[in-house]
């Protein structure tokens, strides 16, 4: 394969891996480091520091569209923010404590039953089975949006607003820690703790994932782990598939993108538990 | 539907879509900039390296564990002088870096602008601790 060849199939697989972390608010690195390490024979350090790369181009280039069309809740977005950059800030210093071993099995664990959880509930539209939150009332978090896949707007109230901060923290931790998981546990902090319907909940994940990597991307390339050869088709390609992702997600039914995140937190929930087992 | 218009006026809401329309609009800028570098920059080193377009030993070098490449930002100032295309790449991909950072601080004066007090705190909290993972990263 040539330096030319390379940068073409890597552009190509970017772009589905910009389409599906926009859709599913859990940025490309999923798709994007097996496929350099495993086909392209990738050192897994450019693997790892163009993926936290595309982690970012997911976020920004989807959420432009996503803001302006108000899928992301701005202000559920800023309020859990706190709490995941607190949380990643204190794993960082957690990690020459905590047993990596352990971390892995019991967040896998707790990712597939949040999995399981999620696949059997469904959205409170107009809050009806949201409790009443003081926090959200005054920090006015509720919030509307056109779903265009059913042609109706939606407006939805936000509740738990404590729950979902603790969830946040953990993520944050989690993030902070493994380096991975941190928007597989924000989508569900939203849609399950605080009834927010589950495209707002991606939009707004994908949006607050880029800030947390942000953070990370700047100490790689200090380190040297970014190397333009390899980061730039992955930046390119998933800059234009989260661009024509975000245009995607108003029109596909909340469920598709319900059952299609539920799978794809199970094969992240399977990689940590073997992960863990293994080490 | 009505409930959720009692919490939310019609002034809160227009001042809620300023603050979005700010956070869009830069992150389209940023989008916009730092694809357009790294495909200049991919342009560049394709023109100026022939070989890159038929040799797959190229390939190996250029992402060997101990490849050579601009990694300090000294680097990529004297590479962007240089019109070097792997410094006009990395110079995008810090443009993209950048972005929700300097999002995070548009949002506060968005907030401030706003008059929402409660919002421009959380916001500044934000900022200050991504800057604080910034340098206490860099530290460790």
């Amino acid at each position: 394969m040539t330096p030319f060849s390379f940068t073409i199939a890597t552009f190509v697989m970017s772009i589905i891996a910009g389409v599906l972390g926009s859709l599913l608010g859990l940025g490309g690195g999923i798709i994007v480091v097996p496929v350099l390490t495993l086909m392209f024979k990738i050192d897994i350090r450019y693997a790892i520091g163009a993926s936290i790369v595309s982690v970012i181009a997911t976020s920004s280039g989807a959420a432009a569209s996503y803001v302006k069309e108000h899928m992301t809740n701005l202000r559920v977005a800023m309020l859990l923010e706190m709490a995941t950059t607190a949380g990643a800030l204190s794993g960082a210093y957690l990690a020459g404590v905590l047993s990596g071993k352990w971390l892995f099995i019991i967040f896998g664990a707790v990712l597939g039953y949040t999995a399981v959880h999620m696949l059997r509930s469904t959205d409170h539209a107009n809050g009806s089975s949201v409790p009443r939150c003081g926090w959200a009332d005054r920090l006015r978090l509720h919030g509307h949006f056109f779903d265009q896949s059913t042609g109706a707007e939606v407006h939805y109230r936000v509740g738990r607003t404590r729950l979902g901060l603790a969830i946040s923290y953990v993520a944050g931790v989690v993030s902070g820690l493994l380096g991975i998981g941190g928007g597989a546990l924000k989508v569900p902090a939203m849609n399950v703790a605080m009834g927010v319907p589950i495209k707002v909940a991606t939009a707004t994940s994908n949006l607050m994932i880029g800030v947390t990597a942000a953070a990370s991307a700047g100490v790689y390339f200090m380190r040297g782990d970014i190397d333009p050869f390899v980061a730039a088709p992955v930046a390119a390609g998933v800059l234009v598939g989260a661009q024509a992702g975000s245009r995607l997600l108003p029109k596909i039914r909340s469920k598709v993108i319900r059952v299609g995140f539920v799978i794809v937190l199970l094969w992240i929930s399977i990689q940590m538990l073997i992960k863990g087992l293994r080490t | 539907m009505s409930e959720v218009r009692e919490i939310l006026p019609e002034a809160d809401e227009a001042e809620i879509h300023r603050v979005e329309q700010w956070v869009s609009r830069l992150l389209r800028i940023g989008v916009r900039l730092s694809l357009a570098m790294v495909i200049l920059g991919s342009i560049v080193s394709f023109i100026r390296h022939p070989k890159y377009l038929d040799d797959p030993a190229q390939l190996t070098r250029l992402t060997h564990p101990s490849a050579s490449f601009p990694h300090t930002l000294r680097d990529v100032a004297s590479g962007l002088a240089a019109f070097r295309g792997q410094a006009i790449v990395i110079f995008g991909l810090l443009m993209l870096i950048a972005t929700p950072v300097l999002r995070v601080a548009v949002s506060i004066i968005a907030f401030v602008r706003a008059k929402d007090r409660s919002f421009a705190i959380i916001t500044t909290i934000v900022l200050t601790l991504l800057l604080l993972s910034f340098v206490l990263g860099k530290a460790g």
